[in-house]
């Protein structure tokens, strides 16, 4: 059904890969036997309309729901039956559609978390969280890098929803992953604050040695964007390839472009 | 230096570090300021349950943890040395072995609890220490050949912590040196350092995961944190806090039994003391410990000087009669929580 990948040998490992990947809510099939690998050094926008099982998808990558037929493999090694956390630990990260932050802790500390996760001391009771000083130097450089710096010692839930989403993806950075995972980043900015976020995830595909999943309904963003688009249609995988090719394809003209293009460009 | 005793800590509100220096204060000279066996045991008192308090706001104010059975690890401690100091003798290695034993119990307790009950709702968990709690209760007062059964325990303790004992022949102050004065500076200093730990451990790195867990344990897994490992430890870190505070009460009581340690009613006094001093800050544990006991002690000796006072009055006697001071004390906690819903420390902080 789906189209073969054209820039990539096969032969190459690929970091990430899904097999026959299926979950079933009741009767309600969400996402139905996706096979699909992410190589090294790639950005991957998953396209599709509201429903499509995007969410669910990337949800069955991270480890917050469980499949119910498949297998997920990180660098050959089948991590399905993992759990969420120990997912985040073997490096795959992800930011959330829902802002879905620490709301009374402070925006520098919903930061720091993510940098001490990576560091792995959550388990050290003597030593003062604050004497952890390159921990904290680290989460100010992210903060920097998605200009929240000056709003670094209020709460995350006094932030107006813009920021917010800044410091989604500046938690996801912190978390220093290989595999970073955007489930529509700028969704909900204003339109001066998207390319900020837009620069920030080009920088980090251009770097080159990360894997790059992006959940994103703008058109013209995803086209700028992605090494590759695969489109995800009522929870199957439909398309999959190089961008301007699959966006011209006939199926992902009925099954995504031709109900939501309007109101999503 | 200050700064890491108090683990960087600070109260953040100058009126609170008044407050806290006040009871700090009053608490250190306790002997000598407020002579007399009755003020002694109350300040005494003020000193374990800062403790067993913080420990149980170190699970529900900084994890988020609903527990109910937080009298059952206070009395594990205190039936344990109990038990020790009633069969081995008094002897410190009796005090020891009980700890130890109590300790151990308690920590197992906790690990057994967590790990089977911590996956699932907060309710539900609450329900299972509820239940938990019940069995040990009923279990403590049915094997009433090792704990005296409802009666309780009765004990001697190291010679010197008894009154017996003569620290020097003198008195100090016009206050009498003996073994009481040993126990109450044993308990104050025990309990200012375990204090002291747990503003350490809440300010570690570890207890900010707990935070975030608290905040939303969602993302923190997100982050690589697993948050029933955490919630477990917590609960365990919690249960030997208690444990200790168990095992001060027992040597400062000489008598443990069911009233004192394990019944429900000391569980609710735990959750008002937290709630009225404010969660997710160990020093309202201190603030409502001190505030709560003090009015357990002498709410009814204020009104008895009240009622008497306005004894031409109509009605206004009557109404402040000392019988009348549970009344009032709920009339207190019901405004406290009306006014003051994130604790009198969250209050104060808020308006600094």
């Amino acid at each position: 059904m789906s189209m073969t990948h054209p820039t990539h040998s096969p032969e190459e490992h690929p970091v990430l890969e899904t097999h026959g990947l299926t979950i079933r809510f009741g009767g309600h099939v969400a996402v139905n036997d996706v096979s699909c690998a992410f190589r090294q050094g790639t950005l991957t926008a998953i396209v599709g309309p509201n429903g499509a099982g995007k969410t669910t998808y990337f949800n069955l990558i991270s480890g917050q729901l469980k499949a119910s037929a498949g297998s997920i493999s990180l660098y050959g090694e089948d991590i399905t039956r993992l759990s969420a956390p120990a997912r985040a630990n073997k490096g795959i990260g992800r930011a959330f559609q829902l802002t879905n932050l620490f709301p009374n802790l402070t925006v520098l500390e919903n930061v720091r978390l993510a940098i001490q996760a990576k560091s792995r001391i959550g388990l050290d009771i003597f030593s003062m969280a604050d004497r952890h000083v390159e921990l904290i130097e680290r989460a100010e450089h992210y903060l920097h890098r998605v200009a929240l710096i000056d709003r670094a010692r209020d709460t995350a839930s006094s932030l107006p929803h813009g920021d917010q989403r800044k410091l989604e993806v500046a938690i996801l950075l912190a978390l220093e992953p290989d595999i970073l995972m955007f489930d529509e980043p700028t969704a909900g900015m204003s339109v001066d604050e998207v390319p900020v976020v837009l620069d920030l995830i080009q920088q980090i595909r251009d770097q080159g040695d990360k894997t790059v999943l992006l959940v994103e309904h703008k058109m013209d963003v995803v086209r700028s964007l992605a090494d590759r688009i695969i489109v995800l249609h009522n929870g199957f995988l439909v398309a999959d390839g190089d961008p301007a090719e699959v966006i011209a394809s006939p199926i992902v003209q009925e099954a995504y472009l031709g109900m939501g293009a309007s109101s999503h460009v | 230096m200050l700064n890491t005793i108090l683990s960087g800590d600070f109260p953040r509100s100058r009126l609170l570090t008044i407050v806290l220096i006040v009871i700090f204060i009053s608490l250190a000279f306790a002997p000598f300021l407020f002579p007399g066996t009755r003020s002694l045991s109350v300040a005494a008192k003020i000193c374990y349950f800062v403790v067993l308090v913080a420990s149980y706001d170190l699970m529900l104010g900084y994890t988020g943890i609903v527990s109910l059975s937080h009298t059952m690890f206070f009395g594990i401690g205190a039936y344990g040395v109990a038990i020790a100091l009633n069969n081995m003798g008094a002897s410190w290695g009796a005090v020891l072995l009980g700890t130890i034993v109590g300790l151990l119990l308690a920590v197992v307790v906790a690990l057994v609890i967590g790990l089977f009950s911590l996956r699932v709702k907060a309710l539900f968990f609450a329900m299972v220490t509820l239940a938990v709690a019940s069995a040990f209760a009923v279990l403590a007062s049915q094997m009433s050949w090792l704990t005296g059964g409802e009666d309780g325990l009765s004990y001697s303790v190291p010679k010197i912590l008894t009154p017996a004992y003569k620290l020097m022949d003198d008195k100090l102050f016009g206050v009498r040196m003996n073994g009481r004065i040993v126990a109450y500076y044993l308990v104050f200093s025990v309990s200012f350092v375990l204090f002291l730990v747990m503003l350490r451990i809440v300010n570690s790195p570890f207890g900010r995961v707990l935070q975030s867990i608290r905040e939303n344990d969602f993302r923190s897994e997100a982050l690589g944190f697993q948050a029933v490992i955490y919630r477990s430890l917590a609960s365990c870190l919690g249960a030997l806090m208690a444990a200790l505070a168990g095992v001060l009460a027992a040597l400062w009581l000489r008598y443990t039994g069911p009233d004192t340690t394990l019944s429900f009613d000391i569980m609710v006094d735990i959750l008002l003391m937290v709630v009225i001093g404010g969660m997710g800050s160990l020093y309202g544990s201190v603030l409502g410990a001190t505030i709560f006991i003090l009015a357990q002690n002498y709410l009814q000796n204020l009104m008895g000087a009240v009622s008497d006072a306005t004894a031409a009055l109509p009605l206004v006697p009557e109404l402040f009669h000392p019988d009348r001071w549970l009344l009032w004390l709920g009339v207190m906690f019901v405004l406290s929580v009306y006014f003051f819903p994130t604790g009198i420390v969250g209050r104060l902080r808020s308006s600094s």
